[in-house]
Order: structure tokens, then C-alpha cells, then sequence
């Protein structure tokens, strides 16, 4: 009898170790699958979208935060008064709200946060974006002003981004390891590595997450997170790596898939100050050859959408200017030869490793042959790119996504690796830096994009989709990626 | 023997100063900026500058040099610039995966290779030797990576015996623990002991012929009571020599296996350390490997000598 016991216990404790039991317990977790895992968990210190997509809105809020939708929506801050000359904001915060360590979130933890992101020695990678904060004042525990040098129309969505949560002076030492923020989530443990596990945040201020816990895997390699997803290993796969498989997903009824936007611009960079690219008529040949759509189907199997300029097509500011272009060989060797090239040249065109700059790549390179213009292709690692493309401003053309959300103040800015440096489309950009009126600010934007799209500054591909694969019965995920978040604070199993 | 240590000793750190500098060169001179790599596309000049500061990367090569081989040293591996921990914390956590699948792995192709090499030597000529001299054919010839992917599919995908990859950690149990390591250790064995049968074979087909075996023959020893009792132990001897080979080879080229089964070891460390330009874990880790192959390299020597008394004196 004793060993029948034994052999029921032995055999309990292997189907334990089989993996049984956790499938038999009543579904309160996911597992989502990422591709890249955080260097480290401290949003406020590096532009990896690999970390708010684990720490966004999960562990960490701002004062303001992104919707599913895209749309700046109230964070800690329960709302604002903006004074009439738009310099200053008076943020009223929640009462009763904590960090996961026990202390108290007061407008000092604000001032401190927002401090530590415009000051000298802030390691923010998005700093150009809280500099013109001149001065952050405690009213009272539940109430900053925050007075800014000159009027700012995007100041409440700039709070938004992961680069600007709250932090306390109390646990910041050990932000980047154990991050203590005020989040629906507690951070568990990172298995370095292998995988980041949070915990429901039983003291939440606000409404509670359905979830018990979540687990982050990372799996970089796309044929791995394929069978990942199909041994049903994890629940959820953010962005997921391989579009030729989704199909695939599609056709089986334990997945569903959601296929939405990003924020991510895809260009053909074009070196603008390096001849022949000098020339408006050669940038303008290089759209003509290239036929965005044959990228869109050729390297990411459909998913994407055209662009005509630098700008989201779901941002409600946008243009259509796709049509300005057409896919038209023969008029890029008209151009070609207007502008002294009708033997065509040889340009280098740099790839960073990404499967739509790799594919796409190729593409383009074919195209571009079409027209008499050689390419030599050389494929770099992403810190050579920045090194080079970006910093040293050392290429001809690249093909990379600007992720950023609302990033097209970037074409103004000096010494930007574009080299465009336009005096209409920098004022432009200043003006709409100091206007928070809606629809001047839209007619500005528009403004901004015609600009663009008129100087042929790039050639704007297309932009990039959000594959999400799930399993069927997940609820409340985020289809469109307005920053690179996995906001898990809505998610839930249908019951 | 004391002066025989010593030399080796000498030899030992030599090797390892002059692999430390060629390590240190050959990281430093890809381009590319770890603070500009964590700061991305937004970033003001003047942010990188001060994260560099922070980093310590504003010193010059020589000085991080050589306060990087001193700290080594003193046991210090210094501090990862992206993770910000310490390395030698990384690589001990890292190590927990490669070092024991690298272990498992030898184990299961030596397990495989010696009966079957000694089967396909004692059989020679027959139908079974052609056949596993084909067949190990075929097992030099699979890249590990497809025989991976290809485990993934039957045992994770369709069967859903196994996870398809990932390591839970030694604390989550070692049955556990040790059942992630599966698949990725017969992965990377298979090609391994298909090297590793033709070798025990060729080498017992020498020492059969040798002349001492048709000594022991003619004493009336069996066909199989010569083999066992005089020719193993000597074939032995280059298998050893293998082996060892093998150890070195599976710890530092489980790299291409751990992105397949993403396993959090030490390749998989040193890939993203590279691309994030995280120089001193990169630096640091390789500089562990090729400890790891010395000191293997030195074990083989050791375990020669246990092997086969007539090298000992010569020791």
C-alpha cells in the first residue's frame, strides 16, 4: 500500500514536471513573446522600445498616458488647467496613490521625475522633448505647476511617453534592476535571459488588473517564436517577427490575429547634401523608380500601408500624399537625365538588420537598377548604423522605420542625418511648437507634410504594421502600437 | 614535475594575456557606441556625451584596458554598460544553462558514439557497419540547427512533449530544468557523436591491427575478450583527445542552438552583447571561454595520463 502511495505521489509530482497541472489551473496569466529583451528596466534612461514595452503603462504611469487609440488620455495626473498664454500646467493627481515599495506618489515624486529628465546630467533619450520646462513647483502634495519657456502644443503628449513616468527619489537606485513604479503590475523577477515576470498590484489605485500575473519571453530568433506560438508555450506574441507565417495563424482557430498600425515611418533615407542627392530631380527620380507597394507585398507580405510624406496615416493631421508619386520608370530616367545623369550612377545603399530593411532592400536595389542606378548594398548591425548612417552621417541611402510617435519635428532639427535643412519647413515646426490651438495645429501639420513630400526629402515607403498573434480568447490587447507598449492593464480571458 | 608545473603554469597565463589583448583589439575596433545604441534615434549629442561619462567610456583604450585586466585579475569582470550589473554575476547565471547543456550534450554523444563505434569496428565490413558508417554520415552532414528546428516541430509543435525552448531556471526544480536542456542537447549531440563513432571505430581498427592484440589472440583470448580487455582502452586515447575538442566546441558554439531553443546561456549573452555594443561583457565573457578551453585542454592532458599509464612517467 505504502509503495502504491509512493508511485501515485511520484507519479503526481512527474505529471507536475510534465507541465499538466498549470494547464488544468483556471487561466489569470499570459505569457507574451517579445523579440528583444530590455537591456535594462528603466525607461527613463535609454530609447529601447524593449523596455516600455514591458514597463509602459504596466509598471510605471505619467501624468498623462496613451490610449489604445492613440489619443492622451489622464495618468496620475486626474487633470490639468493650462493657463491661457499656454505656459503653464497645473496638474491635479490622484489622491491615494503609491509606489509598489509602500511610499506615497506626491507632486515632490513629479518634480523629482521630470527634474531628473530635463536636467544637466539627464540620461534621457528623449530630453529635447522636457528641456523647455523652465520650473516645476509643489503647490501641494496633489497639485505641480509646471511652467514652460515658451507655449508647447504637444506638451501633454510628450508626457505621455514612456520617458516620462513617475519615479521616486526613494527606489531610483535600484530602478534599472527592480523598478518600483505605480503601475496596475509589480515587478517579480527577471530570469536575465529568459524571461521578465510580473505580479498583479494589489494595491492599486485605480481599477485593478483582471490578470494575476504576466510573463515576458524572449525569443528573438522568428522561426522560434513561430513554434513558440504553436506549442502554445506563450499566449501572445507583440509584434510578431514572421508575417509569411500568419496566415498560418489565421487558418487555425486556437489564434487570432490583429494586424494594426504603428508609429513606425518607413523610409528610404536619402543623404540629402551628398551629391547626386543634392539634386531634387535625382531624390525625386529615386521615388519615381521605386514602387512602394511591390515593398509592402515582396518583403512584408502585405502588411503595411503607403505614405506620401512623414506622417501616420491614422493621425486624424493627415494628408494623403501617396499619389503625388507614381510608380513611373520611365519618368525617373527623364528626371535622371534632366539633371545630368542619363547614364545613371552608383550609390551605396546601407541596410540595417531588420527583415524590411534586409527584404526591402533587395527590392529597391532591383528597381533602382531598372533606372540605371547601381547600388552596392552593405549590411550593418544597428550600433554600426547609428554610428555611421546616423552620427557620422556617412551613407547615400538607408532604409529604416522611424518609430517615434509624432516625430516629424525631426526634419527640422539641425545636423540630423537626413541634412535636409529647410528655413520654410524649420519655421514651419517652430510655430507649430508654440501653438496648442487644434486646428492650427493641424493646418500646420498638414503644412509640414505637403513640405516634405514637395522636397522629395526621402522616399516614404510605407508604414509599418503591428502583427499581434494571440490565443483565441484573449481579450482587451492593443491592436495599434501608439507608443511600443504591451499594455496588459485591460487584458483579460473570456470566461 | 614541480618545474614541469610551473612551465605550465607560465604557458597558461601567457596564453591568456596574449588572448586578452587580441580580444580587447578585436572588440574595440568594431565601430559602433554602446551609449549611442541605448540612447537611439532622438537623442541630443549632448545626452550621449554624459551617459559616455557615466559609462566610464570617456577614458582612453590603454586605461580601460588595463583596468579591465586588472580587475580580471582581482576576480572583478567589471560592470555590463546596458544591463548595468556586474559581469561575473552574468556570466555565473549564464553559465548555469551552458555549462550543464554542453555537459549533457557530451554526454549523450559519448553514450552513443563508444558502444556503436566499438559495434561498427567489431562488425567490420558487415551490413551494420555500412550502415552506421552511412549513418553517421548523415549525422556529420546535419547542421544542428535544422535538426533543432526540426525537434521543435515534431516534439513541441505536434507532439507538445516539450516546450519549444526556454529555460525556467534550476529553481524551478531540476527535473524541470533538465527536460528544458533536452531537445537543444541531442541537437547539438548528434552531429558530435557522429564524429565522434568514426573516430572510436578508426581508432579501434588501428589498434586491432596492432601486434600485441595477435598476441593476445593466440593466447586463446576471444575475438571480443581481446577487444575489450586489450584494444578499447588503448583506442581510447584519440577519443579522449576528441572529446575534450568537443567540450571546448559545445560551450563556446551552443550559440547558433540557444537562439533556436532561446535558452538564456552564454552565446546567446555574447550575441546580444555584440549588437548592443556592450564591450566589456563581450570582452569578458569570451575571455571566460577561452579559459574554459585551456583549463579543458588541460584536463584531456591529465585525463590521457589516467588512461594510459606510459605517459604518466613520461610526466
Amino acid at each position: 500500500m505504502m509503495k502504491l502511495v509512493k508511485s501515485l505521489a511520484l507519479g503526481a509530482a512527474m505529471a507536475f514536471a510534465m507541465g499538466v497541472a498549470p494547464a488544468m489551473a483556471a487561466k489569470d496569466m499570459v505569457t507574451v513573446g517579445l523579440q528583444l529583451e530590455p537591456p535594462h528596466l528603466d525607461p527613463t534612461s535609454a530609447a529601447a522600445g524593449a523596455i516600455d514595452q514591458v514597463v509602459y503603462s504596466n509598471v510605471f504611469e505619467g501624468l498623462t498616458r496613451f490610449a489604445a487609440d492613440g489619443s492622451v488620455i489622464p495618468g496620475l495626473a486626474k487633470s490639468w488647467e493650462i493657463s491661457d498664454d499656454g505656459l503653464t500646467y497645473t496638474f491635479m493627481l490622484h489622491d491615494g496613490v503609491t509606489f509598489h515599495d509602500g511610499t506615497t506618489m506626491d507632486a515632490e515624486d513629479v518634480k523629482f521625475s521630470l527634474d531628473r529628465a530635463r536636467g544637466e546630467k539627464s540620461a534621457n533619450a528623449q530630453k529635447p522633448l522636457y528641456v523647455g520646462i523652465s520650473a516645476i513647483d509643489v503647490v501641494d502634495p496633489l497639485t505641480v505647476k509646471i511652467t514652460l519657456a515658451k507655449p508647447n502644443g504637444a506638451f501633454l503628449f510628450n508626457l505621455a511617453w514612456g520617458d516620462a513616468v513617475i519615479v521616486a527619489p526613494e527606489s531610483i537606485e535600484d530602478i534599472k534592476t527592480a523598478p518600483v513604479g505605480t503601475g496596475a503590475f509589480t515587478f517579480d523577477r527577471w530570469l536575465q535571459g529568459d524571461s521578465i515576470t510580473l505580479a498583479r498590484n494589489e494595491n492599486y489605485w485605480g481599477k485593478p488588473a483582471a490578470l494575476s500575473g504576466a510573463t515576458f519571453k524572449f525569443i528573438s530568433d522568428p522561426s522560434a517564436a513561430f513554434a513558440a506560438l504553436m506549442a502554445e508555450d506563450i499566449d501572445v506574441f507583440a509584434n510578431f517577427p514572421a508575417p509569411e507565417n500568419l496566415g498560418q495563424f489565421e487558418a487555425d482557430p486556437r489564434f487570432q490575429v490583429l494586424v494594426g498600425q504603428t508609429e513606425g515611418e518607413t523610409l528610404l533615407a536619402i543623404n540629402n547634401k551628398q551629391p547626386p542627392f543634392d539634386n531634387l530631380k535625382v531624390r525625386q527620380a529615386l521615388a519615381y523608380a521605386i514602387d512602394p507597394q511591390s515593398i509592402i507585398d515582396g518583403a512584408m507580405y502585405g502588411l503595411g500601408t503607403p505614405i506620401g510624406s512623414h506622417f501616420a496615416p491614422h493621425h486624424p493631421a493627415y494628408v494623403d500624399l501617396t499619389s503625388n508619386v507614381s510608380h513611373d520608370p520611365q519618368k525617373a530616367k527623364a528626371l535622371l537625365a534632366e539633371a545630368g545623369y542619363e547614364n545613371g550612377f552608383t550609390a551605396r545603399l546601407m541596410l540595417p538588420p531588420t527583415a524590411y530593411a534586409r527584404r526591402g532592400g533587395e527590392i529597391i536595389a532591383a528597381q533602382l537598377r531598372e533606372v540605371g542606378v547601381e547600388t552596392e548594398i552593405t549590411n550593418v548591425e544597428w550600433a554600426q548604423w547609428l554610428e555611421q548612417a546616423f552620427r557620422g552621417k556617412d551613407y547615400d541611402l538607408t532604409i529604416i522605420s522611424h518609430t517615434e510617435p509624432l516625430d516629424i519635428g525631426i526634419y527640422a532639427r539641425p545636423e540630423y542625418y537626413f541634412q535636409y535643412g529647410n528655413a520654410a519647413f524649420n519655421g514651419v515646426i517652430a510655430e507649430l511648437d508654440v501653438t496648442s490651438d487644434p486646428q492650427k495645429r493641424t493646418a500646420l501639420l498638414q503644412q509640414a507634410q505637403r513640405l516634405l513630400a514637395e522636397d522629395q526629402v526621402n522616399v516614404f515607403l510605407f508604414q509599418l504594421a503591428n502583427p499581434v498573434v494571440a490565443r483565441t480568447g484573449i481579450e482587451g490587447l492593443w491592436k495599434d502600437a501608439p507608443t511600443q507598449a504591451v499594455d496588459l492593464t485591460g487584458v483579460s480571458w473570456t470566461k | 614535475m614541480l618545474r614541469y608545473a610551473l612551465k605550465r603554469l607560465i604557458s597558461l597565463a601567457v596564453s591568456l594575456l596574449v588572448a586578452s589583448v587580441i580580444i580587447f583589439i578585436a572588440v574595440e575596433i568594431v565601430p559602433g557606441d554602446p551609449a549611442s545604441y541605448m540612447l537611439g534615434l532622438n537623442a541630443q549629442p549632448d545626452t550621449v556625451a554624459q551617459l559616455r561619462e557615466e559609462l566610464g567610456l570617456n577614458v582612453s583604450p590603454v586605461e580601460r584596458y588595463v583596468s579591465w585586466v586588472w580587475g580580471m585579475v582581482q576576480g572583478d569582470f567589471g560592470t555590463s554598460y546596458t544591463y548595468r550589473t556586474p559581469v561575473a554575476e552574468m556570466i555565473w547565471q549564464r553559465g548555469q544553462v551552458s555549462l550543464p547543456l554542453a555537459l549533457f550534450a557530451l554526454l549523450i554523444s559519448t553514450a552513443i558514439a563508444i558502444p556503436l563505434g566499438v559495434i561498427a569496428a567489431g562488425r567490420r565490413g558487415t551490413g551494420v557497419d555500412v550502415g552506421l558508417s552511412t549513418a553517421t554520415q548523415f549525422g556529420i552532414a546535419v547542421p544542428n540547427f535544422w535538426l533543432g528546428i526540426m525537434m521543435v516541430l515534431l516534439f513541441s509543435v505536434s507532439l507538445q512533449w516539450f516546450s519549444a525552448g526556454g529555460f525556467p531556471g534550476w529553481q524551478a526544480g531540476f527535473w524541470l530544468a533538465l527536460k528544458s536542456l533536452v531537445l537543444p542537447a541531442i541537437a547539438l549531440a548528434v552531429p558530435q557523436a557522429a564524429i565522434l563513432t568514426r573516430i572510436m571505430r578508426s581508432s579501434l581498427l588501428d589498434t586491432l591491427g596492432e601486434d600485441f592484440m595477435r598476441t593476445a589472440r593466440a593466447k586463446g583470448l576471444s575475438r571480443n575478450q581481446a577487444l575489450w580487455r586489450h584494444a578499447f582502452r588503448n583506442a581510447l586515447i584519440p577519443v579522449l583527445t576528441i572529446i575534450g575538442l568537443q567540450f571546448s566546441f559545445l560551450i563556446a558554439g551552443g550559440i547558433i542552438i540557444e537562439q533556436v531553443f532561446y535558452l538564456p546561456g552564454l552565446g546567446r549573452l555574447v550575441l546580444q552583447s555584440i549588437n548592443a555594443r556592450d564591450l566589456i561583457v563581450v570582452e569578458s565573457v569570451v575571455m571566460v571561454l577561452v579559459f574554459a578551453v585551456i583549463v579543458v585542454n588541460f584536463a584531456v592532458d591529465l585525463a590521457y595520463a589516467a588512461v594510459d599509464p606510459r605517459l604518466r612517467r613520461r610526466v
